[in-house]
């Protein structure tokens, strides 16, 4: 029994120190998720295990060190690769029909189902 | 005639569709990005390969009226193809070429420019990757021209140097002042 105590906690403690040390910081994750790994098609930055991602992971924790905000940073990647590198595009000339589609085909539908519901 | 209209509807919705695929094909899919700031208003710090010694970016590109940077690594294939446009740039007078090297073991770093020639005039170490991605890079190799009084990049090149890019970044060099 005691040693099967001892072997559960030898293993325990071995997870946990994993755990602990192999994920990145919170905020590191929270902000490369939002992030496009633009080498790798149609993965994050977080996801991602190329050099790329790997390089702007340490990048993004040293911006943070720095006393960076998640807005400078993202404002920081946009000004070198682009708006592309994030996945919430803002509303530009480009992307206003990305933004504005679906709430017009919900008007429409809505439109329709009224339309519908009167006519009974 | 309800009928007629579904069917109306059913094939242009395919017709519009395989028009748009069909531009789409010929788009390249490599995304490559409109800079937004040219202008390298950062600063990093880098150690050189062959000495122990720490520099800055604006160190490097201090010198001479251009620079070009390329981000290089003894792994990469494409880098070797591409080194011999380097040294065929190196006898220009009013350029200054620097070697970044990418993720690399610096023994293997040597003995690929002991093997092929030195083009750069300062060769810096990026382990972590860190320094190339303030430069806006996305991996190896690239190649970026800067215009050293303004400290603005000129001209951005993703993938390996070929003759063609060669003479575009002589024509710019030329006609620049």
């Amino acid at each position: 029994m005691k040693i099967k105590i001892l072997v559960f906690t030898v293993f325990y403690l071995i997870s946990f120190y994993n755990i602990s040390y192999g994920a990145n910081p919170e905020k590191v994750d929270q902000i490369s998720k939002n992030l496009r790994c633009l080498i790798c098609q149609g993965q994050s930055v977080y996801d991602s295990q190329s050099d790329f991602a790997l390089s702007m992971k340490i990048l993004i924790q040293n911006k943070i060190d720095e006393g960076k905000n998640d807005k400078q940073i993202y404002d920081f990647l946009k000004s070198k690769y682009g708006e592309w590198i994030v996945y919430d595009p803002e509303i530009t000339k480009n992307t206003f029909l990305l933004w504005l589609l679906p709430l017009i085909l919900f008007v429409f539908g809505a439109i329709l189902i009224i339309r519908k519901v009167s006519i009974k | 005639m309800v009928k007629n209209i579904k069917l109306i509807s059913v094939v242009s919705l395919v017709i519009v569709s395989f028009f748009i695929l069909l531009k789409g094909l010929n788009k390249t899919n490599n995304y490559s990005p409109d800079l937004n700031s040219s202008k390298i208003d950062f600063n990093f710090k880098a150690r050189f390969l062959y000495s122990n010694e720490e520099t800055t970016l604006y160190e490097l590109i201090n010198d001479k009226d251009f620079s070009i940077i390329n981000i290089w690594a003894s792994w990469c294939l494409p880098c070797r193809d591409e080194h011999s446009l380097l040294l065929n740039l190196k006898s220009l007078d009013k350029l200054n070429i620097i070697g970044i090297n990418y993720k690399d073991n610096e023994i293997n770093a040597k003995k690929f420019i002991k093997e092929l020639g030195n083009p750069y005039s300062k060769i810096v170490v990026d382990p972590s990757g860190v320094n190339s991605i303030e430069l806006g890079a996305y991996g190896v190799p690239e190649t970026l021209l800067i215009h050293n009084k303004t400290k603005t990049i000129l001209k951005k090149y993703i993938g390996p140097l070929d003759d063609e890019k060669l003479a575009e970044l002589k024509m710019i060099i030329k006609n620049e002042n």
